[in-house]
């Protein structure tokens, strides 16, 4: 079983102890999109203090290896959908970072055309299926979208992502118990970052080991490091094979953790900054990414700085994008309600 | 270039705050992460972060200092190898403005509301010779189901026993054995959940009916009916679809009391994003589930249990669709208009029997769909007969007759010879009792009642 996060043995700049397979290609790309949303949720927050971006923003700082890893166990045709936590997954499913921040910013050149905002994000093509507001509602909705595939055949998995939070709701295990009943090829990725807005999951939960929370609907979990991004795929890659050969739903429970508040207007004064110190410096997951790549010589200090350089370009030019872009024209106020009824 | 930090907003509604004090001071090298300084927002003392890594050169808003607005430079940070000399280059730079102007600043009034739909549809013309069979309502919800699933096999219908039970109210009977357990599922019950994947389903491509066993039970799937369905559309900026229905029973049935009772036409019929139909005979049973299945929105079809048993005539045509959105008058008349849906048209129809044997001449408008509402024939109808009777089951507060009456009062006045009078349940959570029951829930004598009223005959 995976170590918490805050307790876990890796010093910075020393790479994990236990080896997992991995290459140098595929760390390099680990880096690149991790540092990507890291940069990315940095602006975001930026802007957001500069008032460019409004109402609610939740950053997925600290969560970056979760999304990564699983990226990198799925195929295309597969489905993610989330919560509002979003913009990492988005990412990750190479969404435009210029798409994704216009959108916070509320402006035509968004995914939503502005109208959805940072919580409500969609990409058909990108097969992603939201960022939903409701806290819960995506797991049915995933699993629906299991459903779906299976009904059609079509091969695809739906991984369905949600909190510690998320997962003291009804609809939770009302999913579960039919995702199971079914057959539905459904991973449930429970990204714990052990506080839902302000309450610890000691203070909210009755099992606080939430890959267990499948055992009387007969669905196997399994705790994973949420900060190793090798973890995380490998557990990834064993969850969406048994969701895909017909075996139905896993569940994935990722402890990791988030490094800022529940939200923008969080001041996260239920938590003290050594914990957030200490996981920052002791078991960050870029850390971990960047310690492996310089012990085994797979680039130096200078490359990695290259791609950070490349990383900040990149989020420079989303946000460019997203002040620029217009807001959207008065004429959208009432478009998108209804479909046009099919003749 | 030095790097300008600006007084953040760490609030929604923050507009200025108060720079409790630095975490740092002029000089010290700093990382993306480290707390730079304690701000006092309208709601929180927060901490905030670096962005940038280099090194903090000026600090320009002392700790302490209160009323700091927004976007104000509180300090400057260098690069690597940057110098204070670089400095001068910020003096002239501008503060960054806030927003682009928009694209159209001059959203004109009328984009304010939903434009009603021009209704130019009419019902399909029954060619002369056509054979009218008598079916029950149930079995023409069945017959419509049936054919949408032989047209499209994305259809599939799922709900509490509505595959081997053959649904609780038999409206399902025999598409079990027709189309197998794929295609007609029995889900547990657990509304929320279901209603959910329902959702999710129609996101991933396919048509799902989706039945409750009574809309009673679909409060607890409103959250997926509202803000999964209804709204992602819109908030996908036209990007996403969800064809769906949620179908069953709804209102009053007989002596079920007051959880099992209620009509739930006003509270879907106020939402943006769907559609509702609330039909009364069987042909518009049939027609309209047909069209509702073919619909590409969600679709809210509201039935009445206490119609299933009943018998009307259906035209014998290969393909009966009715257009969503469009009311029928279902006995025309001369001296007033009574505007009704669902189980009370039936109601209507007694009521302006009885009234034409006091010698008024009651036309009878049947809504069939509660959202969008066809305003245009209630209008037309009350430019005729001067007079507005709305009849509905649900309580009146907010109903859909408040909806008629604020509506023909705002679009006909000129033409009224008298206030609107509307006919509902009274208000109070139905009663068990079958004499509190009878007097709570409205009947054809109450509309007689409420026409004579206007009519100025009471």
């Amino acid at each position: 079983m995976a170590k918490s996060p805050s307790k876990a043995a890796a010093s910075k700049a020393a790479a994990p102890k236990n080896l997992k397979k991995t290459t140098k290609a595929e760390m390099l790309e680990f880096y690149q999109l991790m540092l990507l949303i890291r940069r990315f949720e940095e602006k975001a927050g930026q802007l957001y203090g500069m008032g460019l971006i409004a109402g609610f923003c939740h950053l997925y700082i600290g969560q970056e290896a979760v999304v990564a890893g699983m990226k990198a166990a799925i195929k295309d045709g597969d489905q993610m959908i989330t919560g509002y936590r979003d913009h990492g997954h988005m990412l990750a499913l190479g969404m435009e970072p210029t798409g994704v921040m216009a959108e916070l910013t509320g402006r035509i050149g968004g995914y939503s055309r502005g109208k959805g905002g940072s919580m409500h994000m969609f990409s058909v093509e990108k097969n992603f299926y939201g960022g939903h507001g409701i806290v819960g509602a995506q797991v049915p909705l995933g699993a629906g979208l299991a459903l779906a595939n299976d009904y059609l055949g079509n091969g695809s998995v739906s991984l369905t992502f949600f909190g510690d939070g998320a997962a003291n709701q009804g609809q939770v295990y009302e999913s579960f118990n039919m995702a199971k009943l079914w057959g539905l090829p459904v991973v449930f990725v429970i990204e714990n970052n052990q506080y839902a807005m302000g309450t610890s999951i000691e203070r909210a939960s009755s099992e606080t080991q939430l890959y267990k929370r499948g055992i009387s609907f007969g669905i196997p979990g399994e705790q994973v490091d949420g900060m190793d991004v090798l973890a995380v795929r490998e557990a990834g890659l064993r969850a969406v094979k048994h969701a895909r050969s017909g075996k139905g739903p896993m569940i994935l429970e990722m402890k990791t953790y988030r490094y800022r508040g529940h939200s923008m207007s969080d001041p996260a004064k239920y938590r003290t900054r050594e914990e957030v110190n200490d996981v920052r410096q002791h078991n960050d997951p870029i850390d971990y990414v960047k310690a492996r790549i310089i012990d085994e010589k797979w680039a130096d200090d200078a490359a990695l700085k290259e791609i950070d350089k490349e990383v900040r370009a990149i989020v420079s030019d989303a946000a460019d994008y997203a002040r620029e872009s217009p807001e959207p024209p008065a004429s959208d106020l009432m478009t998108d309600i209804l479909a046009p009824e099919v003749a | 270039m030095p790097t300008q930090i600006l007084m953040p907003a760490l609030s929604p509604t923050m507009e200025e705050g108060t720079l409790a004090k630095w975490l740092v001071k002029e000089g010290d090298t700093i990382s993306s992460g480290d707390v730079l300084a304690e701000i006092e927002t309208d709601k929180a003392t927060m901490e905030v972060e670096a962005v940038d890594e280099g090194v903090l050169a000026k600090i320009l808003i002392d700790g302490g200092s209160e009323n700091v607005a927004v976007n104000t430079p509180i300090a400057i940070l260098l690069e690597e190898g940057e110098e204070m000399g670089d400095l001068s280059a910020l003096e002239s730079a501008p503060a960054p403005s806030p927003a682009a102007e928009p694209a159209e600043a001059d959203a004109s009034p009328d984009t304010q509301t939903e434009v009603a739909p021009t209704i130019t549809v009419s019902d399909p013309a029954i060619p002369e010779g056509t054979a009218m069979v008598p079916v029950t309502v149930r079995d023409a919800l069945r017959d419509a189901m049936a054919e949408e699933m032989r047209a499209d096999d994305k259809v599939f219908l799922m709900g509490e026993e509505v595959a081997e039970y053959q649904g609780a109210y038999k409206v399902s009977r025999g598409l079990l054995e027709e189309f197998g357990p794929k295609r007609v599922i029995d889900t547990p019950i657990t509304e929320y959940g279901f209603a959910g994947l329902g959702v999710g389903a129609a996101f991933g491509g396919l048509k799902p009916i989706v039945e409750f066993m009574t809309f009673n039970f679909a409060m607890q799937a409103m959250d997926h009916i509202i803000n999964s369905a209804a709204k992602t559309r819109y908030m996908s900026g036209g990007q996403m679809s969800c064809p769906i229905v949620f179908r069953g029973p709804n209102a009053a049935a007989s002596r079920v009391g007051a959880q099992h009772s209620q009509d739930y036409a006003p509270w879907y019929g106020h939402v943006p994003g769907l559609l509702v139909i609330a039909p009364y005979d069987s042909a518009d049973c049939k027609g309209l589930l047909k069209a509702a299945i073919r619909n590409p929105n969600p679709v809210v079809f509201l039935e009445h249990e206490l119609v299933y048993g009943e018998t009307f005539d259906v035209p014998d045509v290969d393909d009966w669709v009715l257009p969503i959105g469009k009311a029928r008058i279902v006995r025309p008349g001369e001296d007033v208009t009574i505007v009704t849906y669902s189980r009370m048209v039936g109601y209507a129809l007694q009521a302006a029997e009885k009234l034409a044997a006091e010698g008024i001449d009651a036309e009878v408008v049947d809504l069939r769909t509660i959202r969008p509402l066809d305003m245009e024939t209630v209008l037309n109808s009350v430019k005729k007969t001067n007079r507005l009777v709305t009849a509905e089951e649900s309580w009146g507060c907010m109903g859909v007759g408040a909806e008629i009456a604020a509506a023909v009062t705002i679009g006909a006045f000129d033409y009224l010879d008298a206030p609107p009078a509307r006919v509902h349940q009274v208000e109070a959570p139905l009663a068990y009792a079958g004499n509190l029951e009878a007097m709570a829930l409205p009947g054809p004598d109450d509309i007689v009642k409420a026409a004579k009223g206007v009519c100025y005959l009471g």
